[in-house]
């Protein structure tokens, strides 16, 4: 029982990070629905920025709270700046070409920031710094859930709750949904649609720099390449949830996380993403919109 | 490109031919000593040490007036590391009268060269290629090497963590990859014949993954008193960090692609303690400060990789002939299983597969942030 809870635990804290990654693919598409490629280069720039500010103050000495705070804030500021940029320079030009084109772009973008990061910074894995230190008050569970997955679940948790407020209790998150139900019509009303595109992506960049900051200092180590991986993963989340629907990526997350850590721990690891992808394609036959996603009639 | 730079390179060798052969006086009276390897392409870099290896050595013995009053012409031949090209370069060496090569670099190369060099009766002596099968198989007589082959690292590994630590449980997890998973399944097979251990656990993890900890809980639960890890180091240090923050309280023991300073940094404290193979560390052997500088002071520039092994390979070969008398197979073979020579990796001599002995692995320990050898 101790070993399904352990499972149960790690489980949880990789599907909370592809959860708060999916949420940038599933918002996206949502509302101008493209796949945007670039949001796990996004996620990695959000652990760089916030691997050189913390570099930066705990040179200068600052309290571990401050780092956090700051590393956070600075990651948030500058991957929602790329986000923004990305979709000004490499989709909006795109917004009324067919939909194969903005595809490609995103992929173009998605190599032109993996390499930007490679020359700008390195190619080597960099040190993360311990920015969640180890709770005294964890220690007789540390063994099954360690501070670092309590900090990435809590924060997640008060992520999407944040999340959920803004869309369903805003007015930007009114004009989001009636942008995502009909882009012409929300124009006809009077939304200025491109301001909200735009949230849209900084939003998700948002939650995407946090993802990257929680699961650097969780493993330890960043290189220009980690955004590869989990955005593939992120997106496979965002697709089994049903690709529109953010409680979707929710669940999806969560689901994929949970299947790969059962079958590593009673399979065997070898096998974890032949799990993963297996229970897409079982799903996807099944519910082809996913978990949650709705039915479209819509020839695409 | 390519063509032509093979072209100027044996249009050199040519030439150079043509100037040491007056020296030599008659032209039988050389001792020719083929070098065969990638110069050329994208694998040259393996490749070129070897050659610089080759003539440092063969100056000097030329200087001090050859072997047994003969001088030692060298014949350089490029294979591009293509095993489709390498037989045509060993039908060139052979048919130029090439008595001793050094090489092939690569060892799919090396393997379809053999053949050819073992119809002819000439003796191969390569500095890098570490496909086991090429001397265990028995096929190739005519076959020796100064580099270890790649099952000793898990041999080393395996005998290292039963007979030193006297482990009796251990988890074999690889990264999946070519060499991971070849490091592991050996010390996988060498741990199920010692008899002594259990081989709680083998798995492959995705490099890249976000997160270990799901694989590190499996192996908690087997009961691993060590992990043995096939792999390079970004993985390496994610799992180990994974280890500590579980309080997984096992030993970890890994191979050559761990042992690199970038492990250290990145893992930091969690590193410590932490063993991995590596090549014997040759580094106060005053034979390889001499090689290197020699190297130095010849080409300006700091060797590559590969250029102890082939320069001990010349060394033992030069050796060799020089003991024997001839370059007769047979009394060659005999001299180079009989007769130690001190070289840059140490004083070595060849066992009857053709693997030389006292060239290998140590097994290090990460201490106070720094690998140390372990004896």
């Amino acid at each position: 029982m101790d070993y399904f809870i352990e499972l149960f635990c790690s489980g949880l804290t990789r599907g909370a990070i592809y959860a708060l990654i999916a949420l940038g693919y599933t918002m996206v598409y949502g509302i101008i629905g493209l796949i945007n490629f670039a949001h796990g280069e996004i996620y990695m720039i959000g652990a760089f920025t916030s691997f050189i500010v913390a570099t930066v103050l705990s040179i200068y000495g600052f309290p571990l709270l401050a780092i956090v705070v700051l590393a956070g804030l600075a990651a948030v500021v500058w991957s929602s700046a790329y986000g923004y940029t990305v979709e000004k320079i490499a989709y909006k030009p795109l917004r009324h070409a067919p939909r194969l084109s903005p595809l490609i772009s995103a992929i173009g973008m998605s190599i032109f920031l993996q390499n930007y990061v490679l020359l700008a910074q390195t190619s080597d894995f960099l040190p993360f710094p311990t920015l969640i230190p180890e709770f005294a008050f964890m220690e007789p569970v540390a063994h099954i859930v360690g501070s670092t997955d309590i900090v990435i679940l809590i924060t997640t948790t008060i992520m999407m709750l944040i999340l959920t407020v803004v869309i369903k209790g805003t007015k930007v998150g009114k004009a989001m949904r009636a942008t995502s139900q009909d882009r012409t019509m929300a124009m006809l009303v009077g939304i200025n649609v491109n301001r909200i595109i735009s949230v849209t992506f900084i939003i998700g960049s948002a939650l995407a720099a946090v993802g990257g900051l929680l699961i650097a200092s969780h493993i330890g180590q960043i290189n220009f390449f980690i955004g590869f991986l989990a955005g593939i993963k992120a997106f496979t989340a965002a697709v089994l949830g049903g690709i529109g629907s953010i409680p979707g990526a929710v669940l999806g997350g969560l689901v994929l996380g949970l299947t790969e850590s059962f079958a590593t721990g009673y399979v065997s690891s070898d096998y974890e993403d032949v799990f993963a992808f297996s229970l897409l394609v079982f799903i996807l036959i099944f519910k082809p919109s996913g978990l949650l996603g709705k039915a479209e009639t819509k020839k695409v | 490109m390519k063509l032509m730079k093979t072209r100027k390179f044996v249009a050199a060798a040519a030439l150079m031919l043509a100037i040491s052969a007056p020296v030599a006086g008659m032209a039988g009276d050389t001792i020719k000593f083929g070098v065969a390897g990638a110069h050329s392409g994208d694998l040259a870099s393996y490749g070129l040490p070897s050659v610089n290896a080759a003539k440092l050595v063969i100056d000097q013995v030329n200087a001090k007036g050859g072997i047994n009053g003969k001088k030692i012409e060298m014949l350089v031949e490029d294979d591009v590391c293509k095993p489709e090209v390498a037989t045509n370069t060993a039908t060139k060496l052979v048919s130029q009268g090439a008595e001793v090569v050094l090489g092939h670099i690569c060892s799919g190369a090396t393997k379809s060269a053999l053949p050819i060099y073992k119809n002819a009766n000439v003796l191969v002596m390569s500095p890098s290629a570490t496909n086991p099968e090429l001397t265990y198989s028995g096929e190739y007589p005519n076959f020796f090497r100064t580099i270890a082959p790649d099952d000793v690292q898990a041999k080393v590994d395996v005998e290292f963590a039963l007979n030193k630590l006297g482990y009796t449980k251990i988890a074999v997890i690889h990264d999946k990859g070519d060499y991971g998973k070849g490091f592991a399944e050996f010390a996988k097979s060498f741990l199920d014949k010692s008899g002594k251990a259990e081989v709680v656990l083998f798995e492959g993890v995705t490099p890249g993954a976000v997160d270990y900890s799901a694989i590190v809980q499996k192996i908690k639960k087997s009961g691993a008193q060590a992990v043995m890890f096939g792999g390079y180091h970004p993985e390496a240090s994610k799992i180990i960090g994974m280890m500590k923050k579980k309080r997984l309280d096992a030993a970890f023991i890994s191979d050559d692609g761990v042992k690199d300073d970038t492990f250290i940094k990145v893992a930091g404290a969690d590193a410590e303690g932490a063993y991995a193979s590596g090549p014997k560390d040759t580094t106060k052997n005053p034979l390889s400060i001499k090689a290197k500088e020699e190297h130095k002071a010849a080409f300006g520039a700091d060797p590559g990789a590969f250029f102890e092994n082939a320069y001990a390979a010349t060394l033992a070969m030069v050796n060799a002939i020089e003991k024997a008398g001839s370059t007769d197979l047979e009394a060659l073979k005999k001299a180079l299983q009989t007769e130690k020579v001190d070289t840059p990796l140490g004083n070595i001599y060849f066992d009857k597969n053709g693997d030389a002995i006292g060239v290998g692995f140590s097994v290090y320990q990460v201490q106070n942030g720094k690998f140390v050898e372990l004896n």
